[in-house]
């Protein structure tokens, strides 16, 4: 397993380099998993999602799809993809310290 | 007397009658399947259609065919199932209680659900395969078509038989270079995911057959309109893709009698135990098939393993038992690579396709994750195999479980 340096902690890293325990995150590590990813800075909005998949990951032991999320995070699709770029579901998971979404299949 | 009720005479459905109906004693039990259509469709074969390999009669059958004498059939839509209440509601009004459901309502593409798919263009220039008529349309639209730029684009994951997009690609290079005009016919591969397909492995190799055969890919690519005006494609993140066809695959959807019933996700599929096939929350309610939420294939083959697991389960359950057959995922799919040659992959909730022999191992007949004529041979055996056996409920020589002999890892 592979460890890695994030807001000067030592954080290891699952197959897919999301972080492989859940309670070593912090918003400092979001934030540097965020700038990896290309967000330099988050907002009150990318916070409301990260909260939102972090909330849904306790509740439900998964991370949510794209479909869930503009479902129930009040962030609609357009913005989802303004705010993350790409690959919302996955970009998201990874900077709220989840496992990559299994609804990948 | 007790009471099952099988929703749904597609694949899983008619599979699961013809596994229960000879074992359940007469006496004690009545077994009710309701669907709302006559005909059954052989949907593997839809894939050949748009280039002329199978033609429409080759795909249909009447579902009548495959129910077991005896067999009580009702032909009616389903408006609602009220598990806390044991029944189900038809159209009409008429209600049927159950002791015992098994939901095979599978899954269906949504064209509405993105922005200018169903619009002007719709079956003219946008076509589908995943229903007869787009498959015919398609089939019309091809014989007359002189070249262009041909985009082939996934809307959104999951859907049924995840490897059927790549497969009409890989035929798309083989017509048009039999009608020698491949050279005029630019193919494109738009797909949400980040790669060819779902796995790693198998992405990577899917992915080399895509440049050899000279087909551009486009990953990571979520639609989020149709723009019929200009014969554009366009990405949430607004990435642009001219078509002069498209051949879409849409939105799937479980069916709206499980949204109606409140038993649904976001895209009506049902909640699932993806080891005993139990519907979450319920002790008397199966789910076989498309209609699941697993994160297994939507694919023939995966509803045939699950029918072998959910027999035994409801055979446990019935005695007062605890379900103890385990479903693992097992997929089995034969992708038509053109010219002929197949490549054959074999995989799990667990363990991604693997090279190999399957299913004698070392010996084959079939090679894994390799493109060979035998592996072509396999999938066109299946439809006979499908009719024959499969729907019948007769035992094929390939276990439920995935086996991990005879592949190399």
């Amino acid at each position: 397993m592979a460890v890695k340096e994030y807001a000067g902690k030592m954080i290891e890293l699952d197959a897919d380099g999301n972080l492989a325990n859940l309670n070593e995150w912090n918003e400092d590590v979001a934030k540097a998993v965020a700038v990896e990813e290309g967000i330099e800075a988050l907002t009150e909005r990318h916070w409301a999602v990260i909260n939102y998949m972090r909330k849904e990951f306790s509740e439900k032991g998964d991370a949510p799809s794209i479909r869930k999320m503009t479902k129930e995070s009040g962030v609609d699709t357009k913005e989802l993809y303004a705010l993350f770029p790409k690959g919302p579901a996955k970009k998201a998971a990874r900077i709220a310290g989840l496992p990559k979404p299994k609804g990948c299949i | 007397m007790k009471k099952l009720i099988i929703l749904g005479a597609g694949t899983a459905g008619t599979m699961m009658l013809n596994k229960l109906h000879p074992v359940l004693n007469k006496d004690e039990w009545q077994i009710t399947i309701v669907d709302q259509h006559e005909t059954h469709y052989y949907q593997p074969g839809f894939l050949f259609i748009p280039f002329g390999i199978y033609t429409c009669k080759d795909v249909i059958k009447p579902k009548r065919d495959f129910f077991p004498s005896g067999t009580n059939v009702i032909k009616s839509e389903i408006e609602k199932i009220e598990p806390k209440e044991n029944r189900v509601i038809l159209k009409s009004g008429q209600v049927l209680g159950y002791d015992y459901l098994i939901i095979a309502t599978g899954s269906k593409i949504d064209p509405t659900e993105t922005e200018g798919m169903k619009d002007g263009l719709w079956h003219k220039n946008v076509f589908d395969f995943y229903t007869v008529e787009g498959a015919c349309a398609l089939a019309n639209f091809f014989k007359h078509w002189e070249g262009g730029k041909l985009v082939i684009n996934i809307s959104e994951m999951p859907i049924k038989c995840p490897v059927a997009p790549l497969e009409f690609a890989f035929l798309a290079d083989w017509y048009f270079t039999d009608r020698g005009i491949r050279d005029k016919v630019d193919i494109h591969f738009v797909t949400p995911l980040p790669g060819a397909f779902t796995k790693p492995r198998a992405s990577d190799i899917l992915g080399d057959f895509l440049s050899k055969k000279n087909i551009h890919l486009t990953s990571d690519f979520n639609i989020a309109r149709v723009d019929n005006d200009n014969k554009k494609i366009i990405s949430w993140d607004e990435q642009k893709v001219k078509f002069d066809v498209l051949v879409t695959i849409p939105t799937n959807k479980g069916d709206e009698v499980i949204a109606r019933s409140g038993m649904g996700d976001e895209l009506n599929f049902i909640p699932t135990d993806k080891h005993t096939l139990m519907a979450e929350g319920y002790n008397n309610i199966f789910v076989i098939g498309d209609a699941t939420n697993l994160p297994s294939s939507k694919a023939g083959s995966v509803a045939h393993f699950q029918a072998d697991i959910l027999f035994e389960n409801f055979m446990d359950v019935i005695e007062g038992l605890e379900p103890r057959a385990k479903f693992d995922g097992h997929a089995n799919c034969f992708i038509e690579s053109g010219f002929g040659k197949g490549i054959l992959i074999d995989f799990n909730y667990d363990t991604e396709p693997l090279p190999g022999k399957f299913p004698l191992p070392g010996v084959g007949p079939f090679s894994l994750l390799e493109e060979t004529k035998m592996n072509h041979y396999g999938k066109i055996m299946f439809r006979w195999m499908y009719w024959n056996f499969l729907l019948k409920g007769v035992e094929l020589p390939i276990e439920a479980n995935m086996s991990m002999a005879g592949k190399r890892f």
